[in-house]
């Protein structure tokens, strides 16, 4: 992989575990799984203005998995949406960065988040928002969404995956952040859900399957040009992704670190 | 005061023992079972618990439908997604076909803390509260958890039982009876009568010390029973003690103080004061700073007190 984008993970990677240690709660195995994803989006793909974070003709995107905020959080510092020092103030009393994302208090989050589900319908009447204001001769913004594996065991997933290809709406995108884990165990060990591309395939949409730690791969098939129907890139990660010790564990979903820890973290992350 | 512990561990607890002796209970989850505690049962009885994935609706649902079939059905996940997202569910699945469905959720309330104001219901109280066939159980704390999991397994119909993350004071013992409906009066007095429910009862007791200080004789009541309300509970308090202040970590819309003030409109006289969320939500914090930022401690308790007593005609 690139040498630059691999530096600024790591970077962001230590960003969001200095966040995470700082308040002693929060969710590291979801939030290191989905770095590449965010980082594709930001550097590559989306179109926004840190100084203009409601900018109208922006690109959307819903973090639907909320709680894996902290990522988030990192990319919209280093953009400039708020100055970095925030980050350390993550889910303490007054802070906008709370423990799952608010759009009323946070530059740049385009939609509350943190009940999961909800985040593919709020994806959904974005894309139907830009498709309205393209017509009416503005920009067709597009819409991102990232949601989780165990997600998408939530009915409203359905719901709007039935609407998206009901309505056409190609300047919809979902992430898929497949890290095959969720709190209770693997997706499998809680609710097998069957073969997510497949399903998806059946409700209409077009399937992409990359490697979720490929950021050139995430932007590849982010970029390609439109099929005429929403679009679903299947991202496989590894939950815990670049600390050995939480890599693939059920237990690191949403578990703080003790000093010790952190620092064995950190050490992976800085060589 | 015993050591600390949260009602959700005392939940998930009792769950474990109500399973060694009632092999008609049946344990639902929503991939919460290591939040909501049921991971207790879980563990120990495989083969009588379910675990949905995250699906609170279908998990609502399909209780009722295993309630409907001869079992007793306690179903968990955080209050904001069982009363909350699967509220419709829960009214017409469970209440509406009373079906023998114990939903007991975690995680309510300020004292939830980091996750933020998206997780902390301050509203399921209320919703559960206005359903018809149903009853609501707020404990006070890890030793009256065991009791009221106990008596909801044994009570037919609806229960919804709230617990909570933090681990809190212990303010009941073995001593302390509880009987669905039934307010346990855990000190007497004669002044005012502070009305808690929840984590708010040991703040109560808290107050109740710092107004007796200051020459003040309150009664704390222990209202783990919004509904079926003890109304003679309330009526006498009005009488006997003359001024009322309820005491909830829940808005003050709909809750505890909601449901005494529906008491106390009816022909009682007494000055009356509702400590609790000012119809706001939560946000993230330390538990303790939410505590004090959004009025939920002893301070105002004692605060509310005076004032009531003050408007005493
Ligand atoms: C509606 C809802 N139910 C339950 C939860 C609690 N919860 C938070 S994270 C999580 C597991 C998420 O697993 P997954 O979607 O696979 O995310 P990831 O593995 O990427 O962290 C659950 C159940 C929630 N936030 N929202
Ligand atoms: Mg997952």
């Amino acid at each position: 992989m690139d040498q630059n984008l691999e530096q600024k993970a790591r970077k962001i990677r230590l960003d969001v575990l200095k966040m995470l240690y700082e308040c002693q709660s929060g969710h590291p195995g979801g939030s290191l799984s989905c770095v590449e994803i965010l980082q594709a989006l930001y550097e590559n793909v989306m179109q926004y203005d840190a100084k203009n974070p409601k900018w109208q003709d922006r690109d959307r995107l819903v973090m639907s998995k909320g709680h894996a905020c902290p990522t988030l959080y990192a990319f919209l510092a280093d953009k400039g949406f708020f100055p970095r020092e925030e980050l350390w103030n993550l889910r303490q009393y007054g802070s906008f960065l709370q423990g799952h994302p608010d759009m009323n208090k946070c530059p740049g989050v385009d939609a509350s988040t943190g009940s999961l589900g909800q985040g593919t319908s709020w994806a959904l009447g974005y894309a139907l928002a830009g498709k309205r204001q393209g017509k009416d001769g503005g920009r067709e913004f597009k819409v991102y969404c990232i949601t989780g594996d165990g997600e998408s065991q939530e009915g409203m997933v359905w719901e709007s995956a039935m609407a998206a290809a009901h309505y056409q709406l190609d300047n919809l995108t979902i992430l898929f952040d497949h890290n095959g884990l969720q709190i209770d165990g693997t997706n499998d060990q809680v609710l097998a859900r069957g073969d997510i591309c497949k399903k998806y395939e059946a409700f209409g949409w077009e399937v992409i399957v990359v490697d979720g730690h490929d950021v050139n791969a995430i932007t590849e098939a982010l970029k390609k040009p439109s099929a005429g129907k929403p679009r679903f890139i299947c991202c496989n990660t590894v939950k815990g992704k670049g600390v050995s010790f939480m890599e693939n564990q059920v237990g690191w979903h949403g578990k703080p670190m003790n000093q010790e820890q952190y620092e064995a973290a950190c050490r992976e992350l800085e060589v | 005061m015993a050591e600390k512990k949260s009602t959700r561990i005392a939940y998930g607890e009792a769950l474990a023992k109500l399973g060694a002796v009632d092999d008609k209970v049946l344990v639902c989850d929503a991939d919460l079972a290591h939040a909501t505690m049921t991971a207790f049962f879980a563990d120990q009885y495989p083969d009588r618990f379910y675990n949905f994935g995250i699906a609170e609706g279908n998990m609502m649902t399909s209780s009722a439908a295993l309630a409907q079939s001869g079992y007793t059905v306690f179903a968990s996940t955080f209050a904001v997604f069982g009363a909350g997202r699967a509220f419709e569910q829960i009214r017409n699945a469970i209440c509406y076909s009373k079906a023998n469905v114990k939903i007991g959720c975690s995680h309510a309330g300020p004292s939830c803390g980091e996750d933020g104001g998206s997780h902390q219901a301050v509203e399921d109280i209320g919703l559960m509260r206005g359903l018809p066939n149903m009853t609501v159980l707020v404990p006070a704390d890890a030793a009256e958890m065991e009791k009221a999991v106990f008596a909801a397994a044994k009570f037919q119909g609806p229960v919804y039982i709230r617990t909570g993350r933090l681990p809190t004071d212990i303010c009941t013992d073995e001593s302390t009876p509880f009987e669905i409906g039934k307010a346990n009066v855990l000190r007497d007095g004669k002044d005012v009568a502070i009305i808690a429910c929840g984590i708010m009862v040991p703040q109560a007791i808290i107050a109740a010390d710092k107004l007796a200080e200051k020459g003040i004789s309150a009664r704390v009541i222990d209202m783990h029973t919004i509904k079926p309300l003890d109304v003679e509970a309330v009526k006498a308090a009005a009488k006997e003690c003359g001024a009322v202040v309820t005491a909830e970590e829940h808005s003050i819309i709909n809750g505890l103080g909601s449901a005494v003030a529906e008491v106390l409109a009816d022909g009682m006289n007494a000055p009356f004061e509702r400590v609790g969320i000012m119809d706001r939500f939560g946000q993230s914090g330390k538990p303790q700073k939410l505590f004090e930022a959004y009025g939920l401690t002893d301070k105002e308790i004692v605060e509310a007190s005076e004032r009531v007593i003050a408007r005493k005609a």
